[in-house]
């Protein structure tokens, strides 16, 4: 009977152990991850000037009806250096909408950073004081949303969209979105 | 350098003591005390273990900003802090509510604890009746030999 208690007290421990240790091997970054309680939610009505044309406003009304990604980036980000490149190869070959949000940012830096790396933009909010990025949850950047037809957020991933994460992740949800009314 | 290494680091304390220096203007001692009570009930959820009122991260700033925007707005804490947790989920609450997912982190300790306790009361008693334990079984029958064999011994003698 004792015996049986230890024994079954230490499949506990272990057992919560072991799920540490594959979670943290599946997803290095996990710990650090909140879970996405936005999901599900309607995308915040943000409405920002334009980066590139700032007579221009940039608001999420302007694409209901299509299925999109919002990316949130900086200039001072090493991360969104790295997918940047890609999120060009998606924006033009997979024809993705992709709308930055330039989060806590300077101009100038930003407008460097697409001068050197390209522009994957479709347009770019412009947020130094974080007022779209908190109504967001956003917590660090690169941060990516898909969002729905009806503007509501799907997904979000943290970290930089890589070939696999959008193989495995991003592309078939859009696919099914799309086909979506 | 033995000059320039704890100026630097002189300059460094500055810095860091104006960082955490925020004017913040209210409309009376009640609003500034509500503001100060949420800024301590809020997590920085990019920090270990600090609330947004102790932190210099970048976010925290930003989640102190926007509370004192919302208090000087008229919201009540509640507001607040539901705003909060629709973005950031329960983990922005220093002190989550007691339910689903969170009810293990409230009870769990207290049922360790239980558990512990029990242990210990278990081996206590246990070693308590190891000491005034009487002799069974075959142990027992040759105490009762041993006993006999004296008892005849002293007959004989």
């Amino acid at each position: 009977m004792k015996r049986w208690g230890v024994f079954i007290g230490f499949l506990v421990i272990a057992s919560l152990l072991a799920g540490g240790i594959y979670m943290a091997k599946r997803d290095p970054g996990f710990a650090r991850k909140l879970p996405s309680v936005m999901v599900g939610k309607p995308v915040p009505d943000f409405d920002l000037p334009e980066l590139l044309d700032p007579s221009r406003r940039v608001t999420a009304a302007q694409y209901k009806g299509q299925v999109w990604l919002l990316n949130v980036w900086g200039s001072w980000c090493p991360e969104c250096w790295k997918e940047h490149g890609y999120l060009e190869t998606l924006a033009k070959r997979e024809r993705v909408t992709i709308v930055g949000l330039n989060w806590r940012d300077q101009n100038a830096d930003a407008l460097d950073m697409l001068r050197r790396a390209g522009n994957p933009y479709a347009a770019i909010g412009v947020d130094p004081d974080s007022d779209a990025a908190v109504d967001l949850g956003v917590y660090g950047a690169p941060e990516s949303f898909v969002i729905d037809k009806a503007g509501v957020i799907r997904h979000k991933h943290v970290g930089a969209i890589t070939p696999q994460v959008w193989q495995d992740e991003i592309r078939p949800l859009i696919q099914s979105l799309e086909a979506e009314s | 350098m033995r000059v320039l290494l704890p100026s630097l680091l002189l300059f460094l304390l500055t810095v860091a003591a104006h960082a955490s220096v925020e004017v913040r203007e209210f409309s009376g001692p009640e609003q500034e005390a509500r503001y100060k009570h949420l800024i301590e009930e809020l997590r920085c959820t990019v920090c270990q273990n600090q609330n947004i009122a102790d932190s210099n991260a970048e976010l925290a700033a930003d989640l102190r900003r926007k509370t004192y925007e919302m208090v000087r707005a008229g919201k009540s804490d509640e507001q607040i802090l539901d705003y909060m947790v629709e973005r950031y989920g329960n983990f922005v609450l220093y002190r989550p509510p007691a339910s689903g997912g969170t009810l293990l982190l409230w009870i769990g300790p207290f049922v360790v604890a239980a558990f512990g306790a029990l242990l210990l009361i278990r081996v206590i008693r246990k070693r308590r009746n190891a000491r005034i334990e009487q002799p069974v079984g075959a142990e027992a029958e040759r105490l009762h030999q041993a006993e006999a064999l004296l008892r005849n011994e002293g007959d004989n003698g």
